[in-house]
């Protein structure tokens, strides 16, 4: 009986699970199919299926290219955003100076408010240094705002490493870089895997600082280039669901890798307290 | 090692001249700092501050620095404009929908997926996975399932027997198709959260309930709820600072319409700001939604989050 009783929750269980899944379903097989079968037949296997739009998408649009810039932005991004903010989280948990505290108060205070507030002033800004249609003109921001978040799980981490690590490194003659470079970095390996997933995820999705930036189809990230596509091939369903699936792709990967540290780095603030 | 411990710690022995602190001192730690520091000024509180100073002008944003003040005139513009009231209007309407229907769902799911229940790691995996797709990638997805004619929605609805709908393609309906695909979205995250939460109660004090005769409501009610509640609030508090900034999947999905009828502020912001080239008038929108997010970021924290740990915010929500 006590399976009779949980019918319900598995009930309302699965029709979360297809409301999760038929999108996906639907842009994964859409993808196959032309549009005569796509608006007769959405949900079904495609008869026959139709590789025609993957090859389209590859050779026409600028997908490959747009690939690569995104990696690229997002790689360095990460590796800016993580090695600005572990030094700076460095000096936070473990050094002590004049306005340490206003200073850190100073960069909390940019969790506070969303990007979308800033981003027209520096979409004048960057103009203004000629920084348009560049990617650093993207990477740069990212960083920026990236910045809070990442010290403040950093000094978190740094802060737990025991005084005694540190001391031994003194009197084996470590200076406050040797201790940062040899010692603390190597033992904070999960936190930088933590913060590193979070900026390449923040960066691999970033649609508005790219929309502004960049005009050059070159230049483009994936996110600029599904819309981009979008407007292009407005009818054709079949071929923007193709570019639809080939664009989830790499996230979905990632995601397989790195879903622990996602997940931890998500969490850790949300349960505390 | 005999004896007490007096070897002075090294927050003590900052600024002293000796040589073992070569490389410790007040300037080596500023060195540290200093690069996220000057990015930080630089790209994010700069251009705060530099809307405020545009909201004063009436300036096309081109030409060196703007020159012709209007004071208060961009605010008093944007109080009496129909399509910022409006952006106030659906925004809180979105933010409402997703408080008492998206959370209070992903709850649900989240107790449900914390019991011994047959595949729920995939459940699990599968409710987060939208979370991690580009709103890009989301938005153009959806625009075509909610297309009218041919699109997966109305084909589903029509195969069950059910009248179409019009989804994005109407004032009346397009707020909450919106709402919909935002659920689609976001809601597997809040369950992470919740789960994560859950699985922080002790399952001792759920069963000492029990065994004090309480039901599986009353445990839910009195010992689950009031020890996830630090949680939700956190899921609260991004719900909060996600409806302010939406921008992304009503770009793509409406671009604001029809007839501005889903429009936010990030939306009519960036409209008047590149589009029409009044930076002055849109760096106004931006101080304004800037208003929003920091009154109700220092009012939250001081009156609603203020028993929970400082720090224990993830503001990676959307991961801008």
């Amino acid at each position: 009986m006590k399976a009779l009783r949980r019918l319900p929750i598995h009930v309302v269980i699965l029709i979360a699970a297809l409301f999760v899944l038929l999108p996906f379903l639907y842009g994964l097989l859409g993808a196959f199919k032309d549009n005569a079968q796509l608006s007769t037949n959405p949900l079904g296997l495609p008869s026959p299926w139709v590789p025609s739009n993957f090859t389209d998408v590859f050779s026409a649009g600028n997908f490959w290219r747009q690939l690569l810039n995104s990696t690229y932005i997002a790689i360095v991004t990460t590796v800016l955003l993580v090695a600005l903010s572990a030094l700076a989280a460095f000096a936070f948990a473990r050094l002590s100076f004049r306005g340490r505290e206003f200073y850190y108060v100073l960069f909390t205070i940019g969790l506070m408010f969303p990007f979308t507030v800033a981003v027209l002033p520096l979409f004048v800004l960057l103009r203004t240094v000629g920084l348009l249609d560049n990617p650093l003109g993207v990477i740069l921001p990212q960083v920026a705002y990236g910045l809070p978040i990442t010290i403040i799980i950093l000094r978190a981490f740094f802060r737990a490493i025991p005084r005694e690590v540190e001391e031994a490194a003194t009197i084996d003659g470590c200076t406050a870089y040797g201790f940062f470079w040899r010692v603390l970095l190597p033992m904070a390996r999960p936190a930088l895997a933590t913060v590193s997933v979070l900026g390449v995820v923040a960066s691999w999705n970033n649609f508005l600082l790219p929309l502004l930036i960049f005009t050059d189809p070159n230049q483009m990230t994936l996110p600029l280039g599904v819309q981009q596509f979008q407007g292009l091939y407005a009818s054709d369903y079949a071929k923007i669901l193709a570019y639809v699936t080939c664009s989830m792709v790499p996230a979905l990967l990632f995601f397989t890798v790195a879903e622990r540290q996602l997940i931890s780095g998500l969490t850790a603030g949300a349960t505390k307290g | 090692m005999t004896g007490p411990d007096t070897r002075p710690a090294l927050t003590e022995t900052l600024g002293s001249p000796r040589r073992r602190d070569r490389g410790r001192g007040p300037l080596t730690a500023f060195g540290f700092l200093l690069p996220a520091l000057i990015l930080f000024v630089v790209l994010v509180l700069g251009p705060v501050l530099l809307s405020v100073y545009f909201s004063f002008y009436k300036w096309n944003g081109l030409g060196g620095l703007p020159q012709n003040f209007i004071g208060f005139d961009n605010f008093t513009r944007l109080w009496n404009s129909d399509i910022f009231q409006g952006d106030l209007r659906h925004g809180g309407l979105l933010l409402l929908l997703s408080l008492c229907v998206q959370l209070p769902f992903s709850l649900v799911i989240a107790v449900l997926l914390n019991q011994k229940i047959r595949g729920r790691a995939f459940y699990r995996l599968l409710f987060f996975i939208p979370y991690i797709l580009s709103e890009a990638v989301t938005g153009v997805l959806f625009t075509l399932i909610l297309e009218p004619e041919s699109g997966l929605a109305n084909q589903l609805l029509k195969s069950v027997g059910l009248p179409e709908w019009s989804w994005l393609s109407d004032p009346s309906s397009v707020l909450i198709s919106l709402f919909l695909v935002i659920s689609w979205k976001y809601f597997g995250f809040h369950t992470i959260l919740y789960l994560a939460g859950l699985q922080g109660i002790p399952k001792e004090l759920q069963e000492a309930a029990r065994i004090d005769g309480a039901g599986n409501w009353e445990v839910f009610r009195h010992v689950t709820l009031p020890l996830l509640a630090p949680t939700i609030r956190i899921s609260v508090f991004l719900s909060v600072i996600g409806s302010i900034q939406l921008f992304d999947l009503v770009y793509i999905m409406t671009g604001g319409g029809p007839a501005h009828s889903s429009e936010t502020m990030a939306v009519t912001m960036v409209d008047y700001g590149v589009r029409r080239t009044q930076v002055g008038y849109s760096s106004a929108i931006s101080v304004v939604m800037f208003l929003i997010s920091l009154a109700f970021a220092l009012g939250y924290q001081r009156f609603v989050m203020r028993r929970d740990l400082e720090g224990a915010t993830t503001t990676t929500g959307n991961l801008r």
